[in-house]
C-alpha cells in the first residue's frame, strides 16, 4: 500500500462534494441563471446557463465559451511517446507533427473501440490525449516496454472551448498575438500570467473555434482575460445542450451516446469496431502493429462487421431522437442515437446505427418511426429517412486561413 | 387422525416460502419448527431489553423480489432499506471507503492508486456480465444432465444457449470465473492491497476457503447477484432485522390458512414402503402427511432424520461427503451509544454501511491458515454493520445494535468440542480488534451475544455451523447441489422433498430454493403454478 501521506488524508473529504466544481466554477456560477446542471464525469456542468436556444445562436453568430475541464486528459511523455501512441491508437502518429492535433480512436485487442478523442502533440516527445472515458490501466499496461510516462491530469489542467465566428477576434483582442496564424488542427503556446496557455484551432462545433488549456491555477485569470476581450464581440457562456446541437450539425459522435465503449458494454454484442461507427478512416494498417489491428484486418477481410453509423436526413421537422429505423416501413434495421432540427441546415437531421447490409449496400426505402409525446398522447409518425454524408453543414469560416473577424 | 397434505420440517425462510406457495396452491400445510421461535438463520430476537438483534444473517440483497410480491410480504410488514457503501480501515490510520456514487467511488480509490481508480469500470463490467449469466438460473430448477425428459433437455438447451450467447472470450472468462481464486481474479484488475482486500471479502464470506483458494471468485458472484429494488449488487437492511423476512412470511402463511407449530423438534421422518408418511417428534408424537419437505440441511435430513436403510448407498455416501464445514462466527452487540472510529470523519456515510479491518488479502489468507489448523483467526476478518443507523426499530434512540460477522471460526477447536471458555475467548478476539480502531468501545457495550459454529449448529441446526447449508463451490452448485442426481428437490424417498439452502441455488436469504421446490412439488401433484411469478427478465 502507498505510504500514508497528508495528501491522501486531505483527499478524504471529497465525499462531501459529489459533483466537483471545475477551476472555472466561480465564473460559471455567477452567470448561471437556469440552475440547469448535469453530471459530466463527476463535475457539476451546465446543461444551459440562460437560454439553450440563444446559447446555440451564440455559437453560430458570436463567440461561445464552454468549459471543457471535465474532459479526461492524459499527459504522455518520453522518447518513445510516438511509438507508444502508434501502438495504442489507430492513426499514424508519425504523421502528427509537433504543434498539431488529430482526432483519433483506440481499440482493445479484439478491435472494439475503447474511446475516441483528440491527440495533441505539444512537443516532439510530449502529448496530451483528451477523451470521454478513463483509460489509465489500459494506457499503462500498453506502455510496458516503452520509455514513456503516462499521467492522468484531468483535475490539474483546465480547458475552455471558445467557438464561433468572432472567436479569433476575441483571442486577438485578448492579446494572444499571432493566434490568427493557426490553421485548423494547429496548436501553439502563449504566455499568460507568468505561465502558459495552449491554444489549438479545434472544437466540437463545426465552426471557427479554439480550445484553450492552462494549469488549473491560471483558469480564472484566463476566463477573465477572454471575457473582457470579448465584451464587444458578443462573448457568451453556454451549456452542453447548445453545444450538442452544434456538434450534431457538424456530424460528430459522442462516446457512450452514439456508441458504447468496449469497457462499458455489459452486453457483449454492443461493442463496435471503428468501421462500424464511421471511424474506419482512422485505421492505418500500414503503420505497423497497434492494439486491435489483427482483429480489424480480419473482420474486414471476412466482411464480418455487422453495423454502420450513418447520417440521416428525415422528412418533416420533428426530431427523431432514439427512434427505430425501418426498411420498407416494416423491417427493423437500426436506431437513431441523436437527432435535432438543424437551424443552420433547416433540416431534420440524425445519427443512426444500422445493421448491415442496411446503410451499407441497401440504402433506399428507409423510415423512422417517431413517437412524439404531445399533451399526454403519443403522435406516431412514420417518416422517410435518407442517408446523407456528414457533416450536415459545412462552414467555410471553420477552415478559412487566416480566419475572418466574423 | 389428521393427515396433512404437506408437512414442512423447519421454519427457516426457505421452509416458509415453500409452505406459503403450497398453501396458496390449495394444500393444507403444517410447518414444524424445533425452536420456540421461527426464522432459522433469518431471525431477530430480543436478548436484552430494548434491543433487537439480527442474530444470524444481518443484511439483505439476495431475497428474490418475485417472491416478496407473490407472497405479499410488504403487506405483512417487510421493508428492505438500501444502505450506503462502507469502509475498510487501514493500519496506517486511514480507510478506504466504498461510495454508491460512481465518481466518489473513483476518487476514493484514486487516494490510493490513480490506476486502480480507473480499473473499476472494467472490473464492474466483467462481474456484471457474470451476474447476468447466473441470475436467470436462480429461479429455475437445475436440469438433470443424465435425464432425457423433455423438460431437462430443454433446460439444458437453455443453459447451453445462454452459455453460447456469451461469445468465445466470455465463455472462457466464465469458466475461469467459476474456478479461480478471488485473489487471482482481483490481481487481473487491481494493484493496491487494500483495494483488493475490499473486494476479496465477498469471495470468502461463509466459505471455508481462503482468498487464495480456487473457487472463491464464484462466491463473490453469489454475493453480487442480489438486488434491492432493481439496483443489482446493492445490499440493504431488513427493517426490524432479518427476522422481519421470516415474520412476514409466517404472517402471510397463516393469513392464507397455514399452520405453524414451534417447539416441535422432528426426530424422524416416517417412511413406509419407500414412501414418506409423516413425522415423529422428539416427544414421540406422530404427525401424518402425504408429503414431507425438509428445510433442514441435507446432512441433518438424511443422516439424522431418515433411517439409513431407506436410502441408496451411493446417495448416502455423497451426502456424507457433501462439504459444509463451518467457517464463521457471529458477535451481536448492544451499544449504549454510537461507537467512534477516529479514522473515519464523523459525517461519513460509512457508519451506515459495512466496515472491515482487514486491509490486505495476505492478512485474510493468514486468518484462514488459523482455521486450517483448527483455531479461530487470531486476526479475524470482520464484516461489521450498525443497522440502527438506518433502522429505528432495533434499539432505543441514540443506542445501537452492532452486528459482527466473523471469519474464520472452526467447527471444532483443534479437534475437540468448543467450550464456553473458548467461546468467550473468541468473543474477546473480536472485541479487541474493534477496540483497536475505536477507543472506548468496550465501555459502550450493554450486552453481547457470541456465536461460534457450535451455537449455530445447536440453535439453527446448521450442521457444522456452515451458514449456507453447504459450501458454494462449483462442485456443489447447479445440477450437483446437493448431490448429483438429486438437484431437483426430490429425494430417494417418495414424497420426501428438500427445500433448504443445501439445494440449488444455495445459501443466503434468497428464498429461491423454497420457491423452486414448491414448483417441483406442485408439478408432481399436477397442480397449477399460476400463483408463482416467473423470474424477472434480465434484459
Ligand atoms: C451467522 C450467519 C450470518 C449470515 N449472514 C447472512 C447475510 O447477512 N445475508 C444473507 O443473505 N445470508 C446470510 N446468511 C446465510 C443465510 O442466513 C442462510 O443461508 C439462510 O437463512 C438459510 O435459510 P434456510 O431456510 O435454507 O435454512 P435455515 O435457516 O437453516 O432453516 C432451517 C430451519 O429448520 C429448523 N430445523 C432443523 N432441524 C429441525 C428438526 N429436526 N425439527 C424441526 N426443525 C428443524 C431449524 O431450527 C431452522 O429454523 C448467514 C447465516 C449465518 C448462520
Amino acid at each position: 500500500m502507498p505510504k500514508l501521506s497528508s495528501a491522501r488524508l486531505t483527499a478524504q473529504s471529497h465525499f462531501r462534494t459529489l459533483r466537483l466544481g471545475t477551476p472555472f466554477q466561480p465564473r460559471i456560477d455567477a452567470l448561471m441563471k437556469t440552475n440547469d446542471w448535469y453530471d459530466w464525469g463527476g463535475y457539476r456542468a451546465p446543461a444551459s446557463l440562460w437560454d439553450e436556444e440563444l446559447e446555440y445562436f451564440a455559437i453560430r453568430s458570436q463567440a461561445a465559451l464552454f468549459d471543457i475541464s471535465p474532459m479526461v486528459k492524459y499527459r504522455i511523455e518520453g522518447p518513445d511517446g510516438e511509438d507508444f501512441l502508434n501502438r495504442v491508437t489507430l492513426r499514424d502518429v508519425a504523421k502528427l507533427k509537433s504543434g498539431r492535433v488529430h482526432y483519433t480512436a483506440w481499440c482493445d485487442d479484439e478491435g472494439y473501440v475503447l474511446d475516441d478523442g483528440t491527440l495533441f502533440r505539444l512537443a516532439p516527445d510530449r502529448f496530451r490525449l483528451c477523451c470521454q472515458e478513463r483509460h489509465l490501466p489500459w494506457l499503462l499496461d500498453s506502455a510496458i516496454g516503452f520509455d514513456v510516462s503516462v499521467l492522468e491530469e484531468t483535475e490539474a489542467v483546465a480547458g475552455l472551448a471558445l467557438q464561433g465566428p468572432t472567436s479569433v477576434a476575441v483571442l486577438r483582442e485578448a492579446g494572444f498575438a499571432g493566434v490568427e496564424r493557426l490553421k485548423v488542427f494547429d496548436l501553439a503556446e502563449f504566455p499568460h500570467e507568468g505561465g502558459r496557455v495552449t491554444i489549438s484551432r479545434t472544437g466540437f462545433t463545426g465552426d471557427l473555434g479554439y480550445e484553450l488549456f492552462a494549469p488549473a491555477e491560471l483558469a480564472l485569470s484566463l476566463w477573465d482575460r477572454l471575457w473582457k476581450a470579448g465584451e464587444l464581440r458578443g462573448i457568451r457562456a453556454i451549456g452542453y445542450t447548445a453545444l450538442n446541437r452544434a456538434r450534431l450539425e457538424a456530424g460528430l459522435i459522442v462516446a457512450n451516446a452514439d456508441f458504447v465503449t468496449a469497457e462499458h458494454a455489459i452486453r457483449p454484442d454492443r461493442v463496435r469496431m471503428p468501421d462500424e461507427i464511421g471511424l474506419g478512416f482512422m485505421v492505418d494498417l500500414e503503420k505497423g502493429h497497434f492494439n486491435g489491428r489483427r482483429a480489424i484486418a480480419q473482420a474486414r477481410a471476412k466482411g464480418s462487421m455487422r453495423h454502420v453509423l450513418v447520417g440521416l436526413e428525415i422528412e418533416g421537422n420533428i426530431p427523431a431522437e432514439h427512434a427505430i429505423v425501418y426498411h420498407k416501413q416494416k423491417k427493423e434495421v437500426g436506431l437513431v442515437s441523436a437527432a435535432i432540427w438543424s437551424p443552420m441546415a433547416k433540416r431534420n437531421i440524425a445519427l443512426a446505427s444500422l445493421s448491415r447490409p442496411y446503410g451499407d449496400t441497401i440504402t433506399d426505402d428507409l423510415w423512422v418511426e417517431i413517437y412524439a409525446m404531445r399533451e399526454l398522447r403519443y403522435e406516431r409518425l412514420m417518416k422517410r429517412a435518407r442517408i446523407v454524408p456528414r457533416p450536415f453543414i459545412k462552414l467555410d469560416r471553420r477552415t478559412a486561413s487566416p480566419p475572418a473577424d466574423f | 387422525m389428521k393427515k396433512w397434505d404437506a408437512i414442512v420440517i423447519g421454519a427457516g425462510h426457505n421452509g416458509l416460502v415453500n409452505a406459503c406457495y403450497l398453501q396458496r396452491a390449495g394444500l393444507d400445510v403444517l410447518v414444524v419448527e424445533k425452536n420456540d421461535w421461527i426464522g432459522g438463520a433469518a431471525v431477530s430476537r430480543s436478548l436484552t431489553p430494548g434491543f433487537l438483534y439480527s442474530n444470524c444473517s444481518y443484511v439483505c440483497s439476495l431475497f428474490r423480489p418475485e417472491i416478496m410480491r407473490d407472497l405479499e410480504l410488504p403487506r405483512f410488514g417487510l421493508q428492505v432499506i438500501s444502505y450506503e457503501g462502507g469502509a475498510v480501515f487501514t493500519r496506517d490510520g486511514d480507510y478506504l471507503a466504498n461510495y454508491r456514487d460512481h465518481h466518489a467511488h473513483r476518487r476514493e480509490f484514486a487516494r490510493f492508486s490513480a490506476r486502480d481508480a480507473e480499473a473499476y469500470d472494467r472490473y464492474a463490467r466483467d462481474v456484471t456480465r457474470q451476474c447476468r449469466f447466473i441470475q436467470p438460473l436462480l429461479m429455475r430448477t437445475a436440469p438433470d444432465p443424465t435425464s432425457f425428459r423433455p423438460r431437462d433437455i430443454s433446460e439444458l438447451l437453455y443453459l447451453g444457449k445462454k452459455f453460447a450467447g456469451l461469445g468465445a472470450a466470455e465463455m472462457a472468462d466464465t469458466l475461469r470465473f467459476w474456478t479461480m481464486s478471488i485473489s487471482d481474479f482481483l490481481d487481473e484488475y487491481f494493484e493496491t492491497d487494500v483495494i483488493k482486500a475490499n473486494f476479496a471479502l465477498s469471495g470468502i464470506i461463509g466459505t471455508a476457503l481462503g482468498p487464495m483458494s480456487p473457487g472463491t471468485a464464484y462466491v463473490l458472484l453469489h454475493h453480487y447477484m442480489g438486488e434491492v429494488d432493481g439496483s443489482v449488487g446493492a445490499w440493504g437492511y431488513a427493517r426490524g432485522g432479518m427476522g422481519a423476512v421470516t415474520k412476514a412470511l409466517a404472517d402471510s402463511f397463516r393469513a392464507s390458512g397455514g399452520t405453524i407449530r414451534t417447539g416441535a423438534e422432528v426426530e424422524q421422518v416416517l417412511v413406509r414402503s419407500g414412501k414418506a408418511r409423516g413425522l415423529v417428534l422428539a416427544d414421540g408424537e406422530e404427525i401424518y402427511g402425504n408429503l414431507v419437505i425438509s428445510n433442514a440441511d441435507v446432512k441433518r435430513t438424511f443422516l439424522k432424520l431418515v433411517e439409513e436403510k431407506e436410502l441408496p448407498e451411493i446417495f448416502l455416501r455423497r451426502v456424507k461427503n457433501f462439504k459444509m464445514r463451518g467457517s464463521s462466527g457471529k458477535v451481536n452487540i448492544a451499544l449504549d451509544s454510537l461507537p467512534e472510529f477516529p479514522a473515519l470523519p464523523k459525517d461519513s456515510p460509512c457508519y451506515r454501511g459495512d466496515m472491515h479491518f482487514t486491509d490486505s488479502v495476505e492478512r485474510m489468507e493468514r486468518g484462514y491458515d488459523d482455521w486450517k489448523a483448527g483455531r479461530w483467526s487470531a486476526d479475524p476478518f470482520l464484516d461489521m454493520v450498525i443497522p440502527t443507523t438506518l433502522d429505528p426499530t432495533m434499539a432505543p434512540p441514540g443506542k445501537h445494535f452492532m452486528s459482527c460477522f466473523v471469519q474464520y471460526c472452526p467447527p471444532k477447536v483443534e479437534g475437540r468440542d468448543w467450550t464456553d471458555a473458548d467461546r468467550d475467548a473468541f468473543g474477546e478476539t473480536v472485541i479487541s480488534q474493534i477496540a483497536d480502531y475505536s477507543p472506548g468501545f468496550r465501555d459502550r457495550i450493554v450486552h453481547m451475544e457470541v456465536r461460534t459454529p457450535r451455537e449455530l449448529e445447536a440453535e439453527v441446526g446448521l450442521t457444522e455451523g456452515n451458514i449456507f447449508q453447504g459450501e458454494l463451490t462449483f462442485d456443489q452448485l447447479l445440477f450437483n447441489r446437493p448431490v448429483p442426481g438429486y438437484a431437483q428437490y426430490r429425494s430417494p424417498v417418495d414424497g420426501l422433498y428438500m427445500c433448504g439452502s443445501s439445494t440449488h441455488p444455495g445459501g443466503g436469504v434468497m428464498g429461491a430454493p423454497g420457491r423452486n421446490a414448491a414448483a417441483e412439488i406442485l408439478r408432481d401433484l399436477s397442480r397449477g403454478t399460476k400463483h408463482m411469478s416467473p423470474a424477472h427478465d434480465v434484459i
